[in-house]
């Protein structure tokens, strides 16, 4: 992995290097060259994996307190925020920490599709990412089911009920999965089992995400090939770290506000009633970060093909790096791309929103048109926009100015100060 | 065009963020109070809450459960705060079936500090038959399970009146501009001098809903004094190490010809 070879300086550490190079490892992540002009966008990922750690460590702490059975799952979760010492913190971090966690992993996308960073070199990367994030909601999905209350059942009995739509094995699948002829204690075990494995799957894949990101290096603002290390580099330690530090913090800042002043606000209150398979709710609706995806579900009037849609809503991603036909990473130098690319921002959006809404009406009718629109970018407009759009000229590093025109260094840090340039 | 973009994004956004936990029916807007569990450094009114005891135990409880309580919690700090022998009197006023004893035989005895509220009734089917097959929800958590929350269930409390014209109401359906869909089937539990606070406060109907309310939003969450302490401390420390670590990465960033 890393470029020249390290020699740990005591003996010991050279005895011990030897035989298992977790030093080598070390010298490695601490001194790997690092683009100097990343912003703060690029501090997701550490808030990410801080994320996944804090939800592991609350969720174990939990897991010795929680009973999964569908008669007790509920007055157990309500025993461990009223009886077990700070029950309601670790329950509140968990639960809100879900939420930060797809925040993040949102702006982390989101961020990878404005710069490019999903293509070439930069596949596996990606797909290893998508996997992580397919992963995070089967989680998610899982976790929320567990307090047994009304939208934990009911939202488990729609998305259950989905696989049902598969041609002539849906039923017997849909069977297999709940353990019997309905969501019930089988399926509470079952899935608390599963929702206990998946974040150590997340972890595995987050060492590789994270390995094969230190392959070619980071992708930057600029999008550019740099010369590592080089005076466009810095060692991520202390650099990047220190700088990871604060973004963490300030972060951490947006999540204690939200765990100790507004803990419940992006739950739902049904769902501190008691799971009750004999009263459905007037509206069944899953967790926000969810939304979207459940919009396209909706919005196509047939069952199967919805699920289909709204699979190959998230499936489609894993084809990006070969649907995104240009060979400009970043949307700094793309300026239809970059228009676009809002565009879609905006798309997400409001599918988010109609999601929330009744599927009827108006509501339906932009469901539709944003879920053909959310197609439409990936299948028609970013392929096309490859061959026809004009990219602005790229700078040959990020430290020397722009090739044949003016310096654009100060343009590459700031969306808002480029269109300015460009005007 | 930057701006106009930008303003589109808030325009957006704000939309979705006011909007997405409104569904689609429309009731009318809480009736205002004020409650001193909000904010920053908000706490319980602890007189508040020993008369809501008073409402919930002498009026509510002969219908609703609250099955998650112990007698125990009356005497907790960031509670009613009731002293310990006035929570065990109030535990001694009720009847528990404990057992067997050593003979086989199940007895009864009066209540102590660790055992749990006693409930109205011995199951659903039997609440549900003594009222007209509606079932009174169990109220520990009730503030949590609804939307709108306290302002919710006090509105809920004041808001029933006679149906307006082309209103159909059957036998044991009451009015309530609050409930969802109007109709309710509990009548309107509070009225004016209903009960006779202990603390010589005059109960009229507005007083002990909001009492009883403030009760009941403890019971829902009993530890939010301590969320509230605790969390205050939690980001005043985040926001002193965030401004140090700020310092730090100037400092080592100024070691570069770069920005952070």
């Amino acid at each position: 992995m890393s470029d020249h070879e390290y020699t740990p300086s005591s003996k010991f550490g050279k005895w011990f290097n030897d035989r298992l190079p977790l030093l080598t490892l070390a010298n490695h992540l601490t001194d790997y060259p690092t683009p100097k002009n990343l912003n703060y966008w690029w501090t997701f990922g550490g808030i990410l994996t801080f994320c996944l750690i804090t939800q592991i460590v609350t969720g174990l702490v939990l897991a010795m307190h929680y009973i999964a059975h569908a008669d007790m799952a509920f007055s157990s979760v309500e025993h461990i925020m009223r009886d077990v010492n700070y029950g309601w913190l670790l329950r509140y971090v968990h639960a809100n920490g879900a939420s930060m966690f797809f925040l993040a992993v949102y702006i982390h996308i989101f961020r990878s599709l404005f710069y490019g960073s999903y293509k070439s070199p930069r596949e596996i990367i990606w797909i290893l990412g998508i996997i992580i994030y397919l992963l995070m909601m089967a989680a998610a999905f899982m976790g929320y089911v567990l307090p047994w209350g009304q939208m934990s059942f009911w939202g488990a009995t729609v998305i259950t009920n989905l696989f049902s739509a598969i041609p002539l094995v849906g039923e017997s699948i849909t069977t297999w999965l709940w353990g019997g002829y309905s969501v019930d204690n089988p399926t509470l075990t079952r899935f608390f089992t599963l929702h206990y494995l998946i974040p150590f799957l997340i972890l595995g894949l987050v060492v590789l995400h994270i390995w094969a990101l230190h392959v070619p290096g980071n992708n930057n603002p600029v999008g550019i090939d740099i010369k590592k290390p080089s005076k466009d580099t810095v060692p991520f330690h202390p650099y990047i770290v220190i700088k990871d530090a604060f973004a963490l913090l300030m972060f951490c800042i947006v999540f204690a506000l939200f765990v100790f002043y507004q803990p419940n606000i992006l739950g739902h209150a049904d769902n501190y009633i008691e799971a009750d398979p004999l009263v459905t709710p007037a509206h069944i609706v899953p967790e926000w970060y969810l939304l979207p995806f459940y919009a396209i579900l909706r919005s196509v009037p047939d069952k199967l093909m919805g699920v289909v849609a709204m699979l190959s809503a998230i499936l489609i991603l894993a084809a990006l790096p070969w649907l995104d036909t240009s060979k400009v990473r970043s949307a700094v130098f793309r300026p239809l791309f970059r228009q676009f690319y809002w565009i879609l921002v905006a798309d997400v959006l409001i599918l988010g929103y109609v999601g929330a809404m009744p599927a009827e009406g108006l509501y339906l009718l932009i469901a539709r048109v944003a879920t053909a629109y959310y197609f439409a970018h990936f299948l028609i407009i970013l392929p096309v926009l490859g061959w026809k759009e004009k990219t602005t000229p790229l700078p040959l590093s990020i430290t020397e100015p722009v090739l044949g025109g003016s310096p654009n260094l100060a343009a590459a840090r700031s969306d808002e100060k480029i269109e300015k340039t460009i005007k | 065009m930057s701006k106009l973009k930008n303003i589109l994004f808030v325009l957006i956004f704000s939309i979705i963020v006011l909007n997405s936990s409104n569904s689609a029916e429309k009731s009318p807007p809480f009736l205002e109070t004020k409650w001193t569990f909000k904010g920053l450094f908000g706490k319980f009114d602890r007189a508040s809450l020993q008369r809501g005891y008073q409402v919930y135990t002498e009026v509510c409880a002969s219908c609703h459960s609250m099955k998650y309580l112990t007698y125990r919690n009356l005497a907790e700090k960031g509670g009613p705060e009731f002293s310990e022998a006035e929570a065990k009197a109030i535990a001694a006023s009720f009847e528990v079936t404990d057992g067997p004893d050593s003979t086989g035989e199940m007895f009864v005895r009066p209540a102590k500090l660790s055992d749990k509220f006693v409930m109205p009734y011995a199951n659903e089917q039997e609440a549900k038959a003594a009222n007209g097959g509606a079932y009174p929800p169990d109220m520990s958590v009730l503030v949590k399970a609804r939307k709108g929350g306290a302002d919710y269930i006090y509105s809920l409390l004041l808001g029933y009146s006679e149906p307006p014209e082309g209103i159909e109401l059957d036998d044991g359906v009451y009015y309530n501009k609050y409930m969802y869909g109007n109709k309710i089937k509990m009548p309107a539990p509070l009225s004016d001098d209903l009960i006779e606070y202990t603390d010589g406060t005059k109960a009229t109907a507005e007083q002990m809903s909001k009492d009883v309310t403030n009760f009941l939003m403890w019971s829902a969450e009993p530890h939010l004094e301590q969320r509230h302490k605790t969390g205050f401390r939690v980001i005043a420390y985040l926001i002193i190490l965030t401004v140090l670590v700020y310092f730090t990465m100037k400092k080592i960033w100024s070691r570069v010809e770069s920005k952070v």
